[in-house]
């Protein structure tokens, strides 16, 4: 049965249907009202796309796609750090092991909350597989310990840019939108702590100028190949205010450091999609 | 039926002159406090002036501005932190750390500085600061107030985002919470790990499930009333 169909039906009683579902409470009442008047094999399909749809209030993307989504990109991280973790040779010190197991462990308790709370609401999706190589354009990811931290900087850098890209897509969900952010705060720790592990490596080619923020659009990595991943950081002006002139003039290294800049979907997708094999 | 649509804040921008904001974003929040009554206690949106249950000092308003004036506080306080540490470094402070306590500095005077020209009119004045339980000649006494700064700003965001409105406005202050909250981690990780290396995510922040903390309003004010000597009536404050 098509969903799509179900709420094209709804909307056909209820032109307002998509105005009423401004908030779980009100979806039961509203839901109560309508259910009267729709075939009564549809409720339950109706009452699935009422749900999503009341998640997330502002519209386009449902509660459980950012979900979805989201639990894709843990995926990917976690697979990362589970194949560098288990890669003899690769990390170099004591210190450097227990910061990417810490880090490890944390996607994949990531992965585990994003699966409960989607197996609450309809399923999580399997584990893609993945190619970290990319198809052959970073044969030296699991080999090149420089190289190895460069692609862990950039994901960690992209997942705090994707999450921050979908908290407009969960206002008034509040628990989820909550852990949501809960998660998008740690991310940002662990691109810190990755940023300067490669400062110290400075000998093996990292930028010795990459700071625990983020520079205009600077990765501080070689290859343009992580450019995407970093778009549009430079901005410098908020919601019409130019903070470089702020304060005496910070300047615009510090306004753009300042803020980090969100992804949407449509931005990430194509970058997490180059690590996807299946 | 149909449910109260609230006026967008950005077509109150427009028509109103800024001395009426204030009164306008009022009955906003009287008109949330209509719509989902069950989860916002009334009393709080009456009077946010002054003479609420407990109220002396100033008000942060009400609704989105209550929760920006919240975060246009602590980033006052963090700024006048970081002012101090880079006016009197503390002995022994290496290069690479003075120039990140700059950048640090730069950034939460970027934040302040936002939220006063974001809130306007509705801005409350600048805070008096007591930074007298710290030591600013001492790496220990500055770097362990600095962690306790930056831990208690990302659980302050975090915790606030749910009591952003999902107005067209309230979505625009909900994506500038983001931009700042993730800052302010990536300071409390750097902090972290000059005092402790490889602490800076460590079990005391992260829990379990892999998720930072989060603070309501009431938590953060208890733990920052220590450093802010002006009085601020929280009485409006989302709960």
């Amino acid at each position: 049965m098509d969903l799509f169909n179900i709420f094209r039906e709804i909307e056909k009683i209820d032109p307002d249907v998509y105005d009423r579902l401004d908030s779980r409470r009100n979806a039961m009442k509203q839901f109560t009202n309508i259910s009267g008047k729709i075939a009564l094999a549809a409720i339950p399909f109706a009452l699935g796309s009422m749900f999503s749809k009341a998640y997330a209030q502002s519209g386009s993307t449902s509660v459980a796609d950012v979900l979805k989504y989201a639990l894709t990109l843990e995926y990917l991280e976690e697979a990362f750090y589970v194949k560098g973790v288990a890669t003899a040779g690769l990390i170099p010190t004591a210190a450097a092991t227990a910061a990417i197991t810490n880090i490890r462990n944390h996607e994949t308790a990531h992965v585990n909350f994003l699966k409960t709370v989607l197996g609450n609401m309809g399923g999580a999706p399997a584990s893609p597989t993945f190619d970290f190589t990319a198809g052959g354009t970073f044969p030296t990811v699991f080999t090149d310990y420089n190289f190895f931290l460069a692609i862990a900087q950039t994901f960690e850098d992209t997942g705090v840019r994707a999450y921050k890209g979908q908290a407009g897509n969960l206002s008034g969900s509040n628990t989820v939108l909550t852990a949501a952010l809960n998660i998008h705060s740690v991310e940002a720790r662990h691109a810190a702590h990755i940023r300067m592990m490669r400062r110290a490596l400075g000998t093996l080619g990292a930028s010795p100028a990459l700071k625990p923020w983020i520079t205009l659009n600077q990765s501080g990595i070689a290859t343009t190949a992580v450019n995407p991943s970093y778009a549009g950081e430079e901005l410098t002006t908020q919601a019409g205010v130019d903070i470089a002139a702020l304060g005496g003039n910070i300047g615009a290294n510090s306004a753009s450091e300042a803020f980090d800049e969100p992804l949407t979907m449509a931005q990430v997708l194509p970058i997490a999609s180059l690590f996807i094999k299946s | 039926m149909h449910i109260i649509k609230k006026p967008s804040r950005e077509e109150a921008r427009e028509v109103m002159p800024d001395i009426q904001r204030r009164n306008f974003l009022k009955q906003l929040g009287m008109g949330a406090a209509f719509v989902t009554a069950a989860t916002i206690a009334t009393g709080c949106h009456k009077d946010d002036d002054d003479n609420n249950m407990n109220g002396a000092g100033i008000s942060l308003g009400s609704g989105d501005v209550a929760v920006l004036n919240y975060a246009y506080a602590l980033e006052q306080l963090e700024a006048a932190f970081y002012t101090q540490v880079v006016l009197t470094p503390y002995t022994g402070i290496t290069d690479m750390e003075l120039d990140f306590f700059k950048d640090i500095r730069n950034h939460e005077i970027g934040h302040r500085e936002f939220f006063k020209a974001a809130l306007s009119t509705n801005a409350i004045a600048g805070l008096e600061v007591d930074f007298s339980s710290i030591d600013f000649t001492k790496r220990a006494s500055v770097l362990a107030t600095a962690k306790a700064f930056e831990d208690l700003g990302v659980s302050a965001y975090n915790g606030a985002g749910q009591y952003i409105s999902s107005s067209a406005t309230g979505l625009v202050y909900l994506g500038l919470a983001g931009k700042i909250v993730s800052v302010e981690a990536c300071h409390a990780a750097y902090i972290r790990d000059l005092i402790e290396p490889g602490s800076f995510a460590a079990a005391d922040v992260v829990d379990a499930n892999g998720l930072d903390k989060s603070r309501t309003p009431a938590d953060v004010f208890n733990i920052a009333k220590a450093y802010i000597k002006t009085k601020i009536n929280t009485n409006t404050l989302p709960k």
